[in-house]
This record gives C-alpha cells, sequence and structure tokens, in this order.
C-alpha cells in the first residue's frame, strides 16, 4: 500500500455541547463512521468513511450533528479541478473503472430551465381549477389515424391496448435488486392509488407484488431476468429495455453478491451468480429485429398490452424514433443523459448521451413531419424534478413523463451517489435486510402519493392559467413555451420562440 | 389430431387459429416461414411440416413442438419450460435466454446459440445439437447444459469462433478431438471422464430414440467439458467515485 492521496470530502461536525452520547448516528450508519470513544467518554468520528447522506444528522435526536464539505484544497486550479487530479489518483491506485451513481453532477444546461411557460391575460380567460373541470388524464398507445365505421355506421374503436394514466406521470423502470423490496413496494402502491404505473426493471416480478399488476409495466431487457408467460402477462404493458439515459450502451450488471434468495427467486437465476444484462439484445441489430421482439412479445399476451420501448436520448435519436414508431411498438420512452441509476461508469453517464429536453423536440417534430406521430405514444423521462418540467414536456411534445430520481428523494433519498455500495442507509438502494426495513412502505407510498398529488394540483393550475383544460390541448403546445438566455439553433431544435417574441 | 394447412396464412391468423383449437395435437401442413408459432403455449403439441418461421416456440411454457423441415431464427427465444424437436437445422439465436426445457436439433444451429442460457433450480435447459454450431456458441451461458454432437465433423471442433464467450455458469459438451481455436478466457476446457459420460448418456437418451442415433457410438467418441473459469468473469475491478 503506498501513500493514500485522497482527503476525506466531508467533515463530520459535532457539538460536543448537544451531543448526549446516545449513540443513535453509530447504530444508524452503515458506512461505520460514528464511534463511542470510551476513554474520552464521547462520541467521534471517522469522516473517510462518510458519504453524506444525512442519515444520522436527521436522526440526531439532539442536532447536534451536520456535514460540511471539507475547506482543505489542492492549490486552486480551473482546468484541474479536485474531483479530476482525485480521480486521477483513484485509477492510478486501483487500476480500476470509475464507478458512480445517480444521474450525473456535472454542470451540463438543464434546459427546463431556460423556458418559461404562459399565461393568459384579458383575451383569453384562465381557468380555476379549483371551481371548473380539469382533465390530467391520458391514454399513452397507438392511436388510428382515421375513423372508420361499420356497415351500421358505427365508429369501430382501436383494438390496440392503451394505457389509461389519471396523471402524466408514472415511476419508471428500477429493478428489484437495484432498489429494495420496500421501495418497490412504495411504488407499486402508490402507483396504485393514483391510478398511474410503476415498472419493475429488468430484475423480474416479486411474486408479493402480482397483485399490483394493472398498475404495473414489466420490462424485457436483453438478459430477460424472470420473463415467463406468467410475468408477461402479469403486467398493464411491457417495455422492451434498449438503452437508459445514464449509460447509453452499456448494459447492467448485479453483482452476485447482491444476489440473496429473494432476489434470486425473482430473477430465477442461481443464489449469488453474476446478473449480467449486456448493452445489446443480440437479437436485435435493425428496427426489423426489433419489430421481430416487439411481436413475440404481442403474440406471447395474445395481443391485449401495449409494448414500450425504452432508448436512450443519444445523437441521432429522431431516426431512431421514427424506426421505433414503424416497429409495431406502441410507445417510445426516451431517457435523457441527466437520468439516474443504481451503477454506471462515471465517464459514461457524464459523457454519453444528449438532455431529454432536445431529444424530445426533435423526435416529436420528426415523428410530425413523417405523418407517424399518431403511430406511438412518447413518454420521457431523465431527470423531471417538479410539475413544472412535467408541462414543460407535455408542451414540446410528450404524451407522459416518467420519473424515478423524484420519487426516490421522497421516498427519502438524500443523493448522496453511493447506490453501487448497496449500503444505503435510507433502505432504498439496498438488499441488507436491516436497512431494508427503514423504508416503511405505508408511509413511503403516501410520501409519492403525497408528491405526485401536488405536481397534479400544479399542473392543473398552471394549464388553468393558460387558458387550458385538457392534457391533451397541451401535448405539443409550443406556443406555451418561451425560452429564456438561448441561442438560435437550441430554440430551433426546441421548436420555441424566445422570451420577449 | 387437428390439421391446419398454412400455406401463406398471415403468422398471426394462424397462431389465433392454433391457440383458440380445442385439440391439444395439432398438425401444421406447408409451413412456410410463419413467426412465432407455438408463443407461449403450455398444453400443445404442434407438428409442423415445411419451414417453420422466426421466434418458434418464443416463452413456450410446456407442451412439445415438432418440426419436420427447418426452424429459422430464434427458436425457443426465453423459454421456460417444454420441448422443441426440430428435424433439420436451425438458424441464429436458438434458444436466446431459455430457462427450461429442451431444444432438439438433428443437423445444424445457426450463430449464437444457447445465449443467455439461465437455470434456476428445476428448471434446467438442454440444447442438443446433432452436427454443428455457428460462432458464439452459449455466448453469455449462466446455466444448463448446450451439446454440440459434431456428427459430421470427423472429430473436428463442430462450432466456431467465440464459443462460450462471457460463459459465467452451465456446462457445454463438444464431441470432437481437439479444442475449438482461441476459446475466451472465462472458459475451461477438460476431457470428458467416465462420470461426465455417465451425464451425458442421460442427457443423450431421448435424443438419440426420436433420431435414431447409435448413442453407444457417439458416446464412444471423445468430449470435452467446457465450464466457467470462475464463478464471476465479470467481476472487473471497479473503483468508487
Amino acid at each position: 500500500m503506498g501513500i493514500n492521496y485522497l482527503y476525506p470530502p466531508f467533515e463530520i461536525i459535532r457539538n460536543q455541547d448537544r451531543c448526549i452520547a446516545c449513540r443513535v448516528c453509530e447504530r444508524q450508519c452503515a458506512n461505520l463512521v460514528h464511534h463511542y470513544d470510551e476513554d474520552k467518554k464521547r462520541m467521534t468520528a471517522d469522516e473517510s468513511l462518510c458519504v453524506n447522506c444525512h442519515r444520522c444528522v436527521s436522526l440526531c435526536p439532539t442536532r447536534a450533528l451536520k456535514i460540511v464539505k471539507t475547506d482543505h484544497t489542492f492549490k486552486e486550479n480551473a482546468n484541474w479541478k479536485t474531483e479530476v487530479i482525485e480521480d486521477i489518483y483513484r485509477q492510478a491506485q486501483s487500476g480500476g473503472v470509475l464507478l458512480a451513481s445517480m444521474g450525473t453532477p456535472k454542470e451540463y444546461p438543464v434546459y427546463w430551465d431556460k423556458m418559461l411557460i404562459n399565461a393568459s391575460q384579458v383575451t383569453n380567460p384562465s381557468i380555476d381549477p379549483l371551481r371548473e373541470p380539469m382533465e390530467t388524464r391520458t391514454y399513452l398507445g397507438k392511436k388510428s389515424a382515421k375513423i372508420t365505421r361499420d356497415g351500421e355506421g358505427r365508429i369501430i374503436t382501436s383494438t390496440t391496448g392503451q394505457l389509461k394514466l389519471d396523471i402524466p406521470i408514472m415511476f419508471s423502470a428500477m429493478s428489484y435488486g437495484s432498489i429494495s423490496y420496500n421501495a418497490h413496494k412504495s411504488l407499486a402502491m402508490a402507483a396504485s392509488e393514483l391510478g398511474t404505473f410503476y415498472n419493475t426493471g429488468e430484475g423480474g416480478l416479486h411474486k408479493d407484488f402480482y397483485q399490483y399488476g394493472k398498475n404495473t409495466i414489466v420490462q424485457v431487457a436483453s438478459g430477460r431476468f424472470g420473463v415467463h408467460p406468467e410475468y408477461l402477462n402479469a403486467g398493464a404493458a411491457i417495455e422492451i429495455k434498449m438503452g437508459q439515459g445514464a449509460k447509453p450502451g452499456i448494459g447492467g450488471h448485479l453483482p452476485g453478491s447482491k444476489i440473496g434468495e429473494d432476489i434470486s427467486a425473482t430473477r430465477m437465476i442461481p443464489l449469488h451468480a453474476d446478473a449480467i444484462s449486456p448493452a445489446p439484445h443480440h437479437d436485435i441489430y435493425s428496427i426489423e429485429d426489433l419489430r421481430q421482439l416487439v411481436y413475440a412479445l404481442k403474440e406471447a399476451t395474445r395481443y391485449t398490452k401495449p409494448v414500450i420501448v425504452k432508448v436512450a436520448a443519444v445523437h441521432n435519436i429522431s431516426a431512431i424514433a421514427s424506426g421505433i414508431a414503424r416497429s409495431g411498438a406502441d410507445i417510445i420512452a426516451i431517457d435523457g443523459f441527466r437520468g439516474g441509476t443504481g451503477a454506471a461508469p462515471a465517464r459514461i453517464r457524464d459523457n454519453v448521451g444528449i438532455p431529454i429536453e432536445l431529444a424530445l423536440a426533435s423526435v416529436d417534430q420528426r415523428l410530425r413531419q413523417e405523418g407517424i406521430r399518431g403511430n406511438v405514444s412518447l413518454v420521457v423521462g431523465g431527470s423531471i424534478r417538479s410539475s413544472s418540467d412535467v408541462i414543460k414536456a407535455i408542451a414540446l411534445g410528450a404524451d407522459a413523463v416518467y420519473i424515478a430520481t423524484s420519487a426516490l428523494v421522497a421516498l427519502g433519498c438524500h443523493l448522496c451517489r453511493t447506490c453501487h455500495s448497496g449500503k444505503c442507509n435510507w433502505g432504498i438502494a439496498t438488499q441488507n435486510p436491516e436497512l431494508v426495513k427503514r423504508l416503511n412502505p405505508e408511509v413511503g407510498s403516501q410520501h409519492l402519493v403525497n408528491l405526485l398529488t401536488a405536481w397534479n394540483h400544479e399542473i392543473k393550475e398552471m394549464m388553468g392559467g393558460m387558458g387550458i383544460n385538457s392534457i391533451e390541448a397541451l401535448k405539443g403546445n409550443r406556443l406555451m413555451l418561451r425560452g429564456i438566455a438561448l441561442h438560435e439553433t437550441e430554440l430551433k431544435i426546441l421548436g420555441i420562440a424566445h422570451a420577449g417574441q | 389430431m387437428t390439421h391446419i394447412t398454412a400455406g401463406f396464412m398471415e403468422y398471426e391468423a394462424l397462431n389465433k387459429a392454433v391457440r383458440s383449437m380445442e385439440d391439444d395435437q395439432i398438425t401444421i401442413e406447408q409451413a412456410n416461414g410463419q413467426r412465432y408459432i407455438g408463443s407461449a403455449l403450455m398444453d400443445k403439441h404442434l407438428f409442423i411440416k415445411g419451414t417453420a418461421g422466426n421466434a418458434l416456440g418464443c416463452f413456450l411454457d410446456g407442451g412439445t413442438i415438432t418440426v419436420y423441415g427447418n426452424g429459422q431464427d430464434a427458436t425457443g427465444d426465453t423459454m421456460n419450460d417444454g420441448k422443441i424437436v426440430i428435424h433439420g437445422s436451425c438458424g441464429d439465436g436458438t434458444g436466446y435466454a431459455m430457462r427450461g426445457g429442451c431444444i432438439y436439433i438433428r443437423d445444424s444451429s445457426g450463430y449464437r446459440s444457447g445465449i443467455h442460457m439461465k437455470a434456476y433450480q428445476e428448471k434446467q435447459p438442454l440444447l442438443i445439437i446433432g452436427d454443428r454450431a455457428g460462432s458464439f456458441l452459449g455466448e453469455y451461458q449462466a446455466g444448463g447444459t448446450i451439446i454440440v454432437l459434431g456428427r459430421n465433423q470427423d472429430g473436428r471442433p463442430p462450432v466456431g469462433y467465440f464459443c462460450g464467450t462471457g460463459m459465467h455458469g452451465g456446462t457445454m459438451y463438444l464431441r470432437c478431438d481437439t479444442l475449438p481455436v482461441s476459446l475466451p478466457k472465462q472458459v475451461s476446457a477438460r476431457d470428458a471422464v467416465d462420470s461426465d459420460k455417465q451425464v451425458l448418456s442421460c442427457l443423450l437418451d431421448e435424443y438419440c430414440t426420436i433420431f435414431s442415433f447409435d448413442k453407444q457410438m457417439l458416446l464412444a467418441s471423445h468430449f470435452f467439458v467446457l465450464q466457467a473459469n470462475s464463478a464471476a468473469p465479470y467481476r472487473m475491478l471497479y473503483t468508487h467515485v
């Protein structure tokens, strides 16, 4: 072992006047930061183990703790920043790939924050959602391009499956394995109560959760973990995972150490065997091949379930989406590069893909130009943080959005970005039973319901302000958006005018 | 036994007809590459004359499918249970991610046969190929058994390149005198010994009966046993940010 060049990034400030040495912090920290010093008769800490998840801070009964960023620095350098230097130290010492979790923390433009929403004044009355009906229900799936009638003149209604959403927000894919049983249960319960959907991710569906099937989207990825006819038929829709925004071009790998008994049963693989989902589906090299899998799933479920194809937002996403819209898929889900992950190589997470706002605008535009927008619904994810992000996404052309990081934050996630360690003190991204039980699914689901109920009300208020009384009328309504501090190319891609225009 | 003539029927109509039949013994005549025949079926016995199309028996969950002719790509994709017998050859991706049941191919199979094969408790899939398999046989194999008999290969390796790339579980038996060149480092190979031959004898029983092959003659030849080198070949050294 050489010298460790890495100085702990956080300092644990303990107010010894307030500390009563109750040792809650010690019991709560899976990273083993805190301990009681018998000689000195007081609590002490090894800050080098701290991930800044705030579990101890939140549970300290006397508010004796806070975590601050260390002010220890290298000589300041705008190019060779601390993190750059430290990453080199890490790799020089280990020879390893840098592994990280959650969405990229790097400073890339967030276009949601560079778009402003319209409101009515004088000429077009705004609507008060408390007083007047306001529709946030939406349906996902292929829409017929023309009306056809039978011999009696009655309209023949669409026969392809549609997903009915009471709010235009769904919980996006997080596998059982990447998140805990209680986190999955919270999502499933909340989706049922809210009239929307959660997504199994690629880890199969735990037998306890089949009861939430009508609010479940089941995922099929390259490894096909836990995929069998009963699973495919358990959900309301099937999602083919081609890519993920946080790691386009990269597959999933749940290490054998995380494959305990329950996960093994759900994924249908042996205990402690690695679960490898390679980046490509080795049977899909073309849109025609994708079509083959789409229809294999439709045949297996007797054409009763809509099929979603999920892709990461990458450079030529509009051409890719155009292909998917012709593959027979009913819904395209696009995941932007700020989307989260339970584990991804940091360099890929931080550098590969494009922001969801630009991907969405260009895909919607392209599908309209080609006259195939009605073939599919568009669902977007990859860092939807608030109701105004939802409004902006829908105005740019989305039918609905996927949220995951926001949902985890509602469950107590503090975005410490160490999911890959498996030691989540909040019971979310862990399989350690002692940690998992810290998340109460009843409370968790209530928080999710609260969050989306609040967002839904805000959505109604913003729509009302625009004089719009249904999500359908907001969809693709880019006149309701203006850019702020954006240059011409960005405005052109987003298809919006600049503020003041 | 009910008969359907597939001819130029669209696959959707054909498969719907098959599903709606009450008879559990169905013969499909003149199959012309219709896709997804037998998809997710669990309780029927299909006999197909002609060429079965892509994704034959995908998500199969029981019952049997017998093809008197060739299969195409993705035969038995993600099958969970049941049996597929091919009196001929198959295309690429045969038995993709199969987790249970068995696929018996009299002749050869294309690229990526047995890719992502898994196993779980009583689910122990078996893929037997009579002659030879294309490249990437058993890629990412995580469980189950693949046997390639090389019946017309005169002892040459009956597989293409990159056999067992990414293998991390399960077993492959290759009937040949020399090992395939450039086996990936995740794969360890050894000569089959008597105990392996006993296992093989059981596994080959039904296969040899179906195709009237001389099991003892096959077993008298040399076999290699291929298995994953370590429990976790993908354990790359990561360093946490």
